[in-house]
């Protein structure tokens, strides 16, 4: 895109003005799409309700006042806070999420970086918010802050594994760990010959999207794996004591990781900026790619907020079964099971 | 995973009450109109009729009320403020001596305590103290909250006809006086 352009901005323009700015938008927008349009109209649709109405054309500015309200709050501090820890705590999920933007690619050229190691360096990274939500629970000198940010620790550390195992299978499939290469393979893969709409792989790895999705929900501690923040026992669980600026960068990491995983998931398994009917090295696609990534994305967050609302909370003990007892030997089977058909075919 | 088909009719049951709310019209016309769809009822757009016997507001007839004090003894909030003096009315028949009636004074409601009880209209003698539906009357300021006797005479028009009791139950006399 910079090329069709013809500029050559020089290395501190072209990241300071353009992949900086690109990459907030990046992650608030979907962010606030997905709160506005999922969390409170098609939830509410789901409930029979209407959600918010009142800011706005049929309550899209609701989330501006949202975003109003809690910056005007008082910065709340307890008064046996560990101080430094309670305040980095939603610093460090925020940056985990940024870091997971930076390598989801939105055309063939339209990516911040192109790591080798892609896939990977996601999962690394995405294991860091389990920190910050552990700071968070135990810097807020609070029991139930504690016992929330305990049972995070456990749900988030239980699934990380199927998360990763299931995106073995894909990556087994593409033989690469590059997103890029990902997204290729799927655009100029061919379903027993034929290659009319490439090789999505969720035709063959719909085992490894399903255990993704389950990993996911529990990864963003969505119901009914929000044990971590159970409403009805635990207050808000590691996030009682924050108010104001503070939970609403929590709030906002939340949704943003709702959007990038489902980018991720869109990538891996629905085959990203690629739709079937136009050369994959094309340079509409630079143009096009990050509207129909972020459909995609659309489509796959709505997915995670469906369960969300339907599905009643998950016992502790329940969760930590169906993590290891049931993804992580079905993910393995998964795995194994790719690895023979793709030596095989 | 036994559970499976437990958990797919759940997806089912919230995906369609979200498709239904968003097109009421059903899927062959697909235009999104949920604020007919939902149940929700968007006040203070739409106000939503309460029903006849719905407790809003009290309202006084003055011309029933002799200043017994009943309603303001009973209150259990103390809300209800009742002045009143003794005076001479003229006697009935010729030649009679004059007779003492009680005349009310002040009679204010504060509905800054008032919790809606109702045991004051149910302990009133003499039926001077009616329910009204209405219940859009806050204020700004916390003192307007007291409604003073000619507030409450104003209530009375809000107040509801009598309603016809239903077939077989025992019929009892009119209570609300014609205005």
């Amino acid at each position: 895109m910079i090329d069709l352009l013809a500029l050559s901005p020089a290395w501190w323009q072209e990241t300071f003005l353009i992949k900086v700015p690109i990459g907030l938008l990046a992650v608030l927008l979907p962010a606030g799409t997905i709160v506005y349009l999922y969390l409170f109209k098609a939830i509410s649709f789901m409930q029979s309700r209407l959600g918010p109405m009142e800011a706005g054309p049929y309550g899209s500015l609701q989330l501006l006042a949202e975003v109003g309200k809690w910056i005007q709050k008082e910065d709340i501090f307890p008064s046996k806070a560990d101080k430094f820890v309670f305040a980095a705590a939603p610093f460090v999920v925020l940056m985990s999420t940024f870091l997971l933007v930076v390598i989801i690619p939105a055309g063939p050229d339209a990516l911040f970086v192109d790591l080798d190691a892609g896939i990977y360096f996601a999962m690394a990274v995405s294991s860091v918010s389990v920190i910050g939500i552990l700071m968070a629970g135990w810097s807020s000198a609070n029991k139930y802050s504690l016992l929330g940010g305990i049972r995070a620790a456990g749900q988030l550390i239980a699934y990380e594994l199927p998360l990763i195992l299931a995106v073995v299978g894909v990556v087994i499939q593409a033989g690469t760990m590059n997103m890029q290469g990902i997204v290729l393979a799927q655009a100029e893969g061919e379903i027993f010959g034929w290659g009319g709409i490439g090789n999505p792989f969720i035709l063959t790895q719909f085992i490894g999207f399903v255990i993704f999705m389950i990993a996911v929900q529990a990864e963003l501690t969505q119901a009914p794996f929000d044990m971590p923040v159970a409403e009805s026992e635990l207050v808000t669980g590691y996030l009682t004591e924050y108010s104001g600026i503070r939970f609403l960068l929590f709030f906002i990491g939340e949704f943003a990781s709702a959007g990038v995983f489902s980018a991720i998931a869109a990538v891996l398994f629905f085959g990203g900026w690629y739709v079937p009917g136009i050369d994959p090295a094309s340079q509409i696609f630079n143009v096009i790619g990050p509207l129909i990534l972020a459909g995609k994305m659309m489509i796959i967050a709505f997915l995670i907020f469906w369960f969300r609302f339907t599905f009643p909370r998950f016992r502790e003990d329940q969760l930590q079964r169906l993590a290891w007892k049931f993804l992580i030997p079905l993910s393995l089977a998964n795995i194994a099971l790719t690895g023979v058909l793709k030596v095989a075919a | 995973m036994s559970q499976l088909p437990g958990l797919l009719k759940g997806l089912k049951v919230t995906f369609k009450t979200m498709i239904k709310t968003l097109f009421p019209g059903g899927l062959l016309k697909p235009i999104p109109k949920p604020s007919e769809g939902a149940l929700t009822v968007q006040y203070p757009h739409v106000k939503e009729a309460p029903p006849p016997r719905a407790r809003g507001v009290i309202a006084l007839h003055e011309g029933n009320c002799t200043a017994c004090m009943l309603c303001a003894r009973e209150c259990p909030d103390w809300c209800i403020y009742i002045e009143g003096h003794k005076e001479l009315a003229p006697p009935r028949r010729e030649g009679g001596k004059p007779r003492q009636v009680n005349a009310l004074d002040r009679f204010d409601i504060d509905y800054s305590l008032c919790m809606f009880c109702g045991i004051c209209v149910e302990v009133c003698p003499f039926d001077a103290l009616f329910w009204t539906p209405e219940y859009e009357f806050s204020e700004l300021k916390l003192a307007d909250l007291l409604h003073d006797k000619e507030r409450l005479g104003e209530w009375m028009e809000t107040v509801p006809d009598f309603e016809e009791y239903e077939d077989g139950s025992e019929q009892k006399v009119r209570k609300v006086p014609p205005t």
